[in-house]
């Protein structure tokens, strides 16, 4: 119960801190990914604040012996690049500058129910069950491939 | 311009601290693609939790929507065709992938991943790619 209240607290946290650094802002990302036009380099640096921040928070936390609500971290395993990686980077990267929403900002955008977010969300929803769909049949994934991601 | 370097340096920070909390109460990874996409599969793991998170991301966006809302900005150059294609490519990449801009760029990075590396440089090259297509396309550049 505590933990899905802390969760619940961490995403509205980072709805909030994707609301600030304009990643909600899909014409911003537009003229971020764009450089050809009117360049906006700044969206760069919200990958600065939030490294900046986790890079050294990450080192510190995973020195506890587990985390405050939890048995035990949950974190990739694997250190190999492969082609479903790079393959499904390249594919994501396309539907982002076409669209100008990635995952967290399009959920967040979508709450303000305004039609774009709300139909880019319901078709990512769909990309991803698509991809889901393609895999059956495959190698099951593991669980702990299932339940975290990197 | 430094008024938009600020905030995407606060954003970026909220974020990142966001990220440490999950880390550190829950011991998982914040990756959005992961927590909704972990959803949609067959024995999905720990749902509680990641509806909890989810639902924090909408109780957010409506925060943002009733206090600040120009911060919310729907795509000019994207016709609702192209946002379906787009959502599309973005939910089926993700999963590909197994991560996305929280869960590659900011996690993965962090953590000195190079699997998150490569997936952060692709997605970085081939969405600047594809903005710069759709921009020429639709003239927005003239």
């Amino acid at each position: 119960m505590k933990n899905n209240l802390v969760s619940f607290l961490c995403g509205l946290l980072f709805a909030i801190g994707l609301g600030i650094s304009g990643m909600t802002d899909a014409n911003k990302v537009f003229n971020f990914l764009n450089f050809t036009g009117d360049w906006d380099p700044s969206l760069a640096f919200v990958m600065v604040g939030a490294i900046g921040i986790h890079l050294i928070s990450f080192r510190l936390i995973t020195q506890r012996n587990s985390p405050i609500l939890s048995p035990a971290f949950i974190l990739p395993v694997r250190k190999d690049v492969d082609r479903p990686l790079l393959g499904g980077a390249v594919i994501f990267g396309l539907g982002w500058g076409l669209g100008g929403f990635c995952p967290g900002p399009a959920i967040v955008s979508a709450a303000g129910l305004s039609l774009k977010p709300v139909l880019f969300t319901l078709s990512m929803v769909a990309g991803m069950a698509l991809y889901r769909l393609s895999r059956r049949g495959q190698n099951q994934e593991t669980m702990q491939s299932i339940d975290t991601c990197g | 311009m430094s008024e938009s370097i600020i905030n995407a340096l606060l954003g970026g920070a909220l974020i990142g601290l966001s990220a440490s909390f999950v880390l550190l109460f829950s011991g998982r990874v914040a990756g959005i693609s992961n927590i909704l996409g972990g959803l949609i599969s067959k024995t999905p793991p720990a749902v509680s939790w990641r509806s909890s998170f989810l639902l924090g991301l909408l109780a957010g966006g409506a925060v943002l929507h009733f206090t600040i809302p120009k911060v919310l900005q729907d795509p000019i150059n994207s016709s609702t065709g192209v946002l379906v294609i787009a959502g599309i490519l973005v939910g089926f990449g993700t999963q590909m992938s197994h991560g996305c801009t929280s869960g590659h760029g900011v996690c993965g990075l962090s953590r000195l991943s190079k699997r998150s590396l490569a997936a952060t440089l692709a997605f970085m090259i081939t969405g600047a790619a594809s903005a710069t297509a759709l921009a020429i396309i639709t003239g927005v550049n003239s």
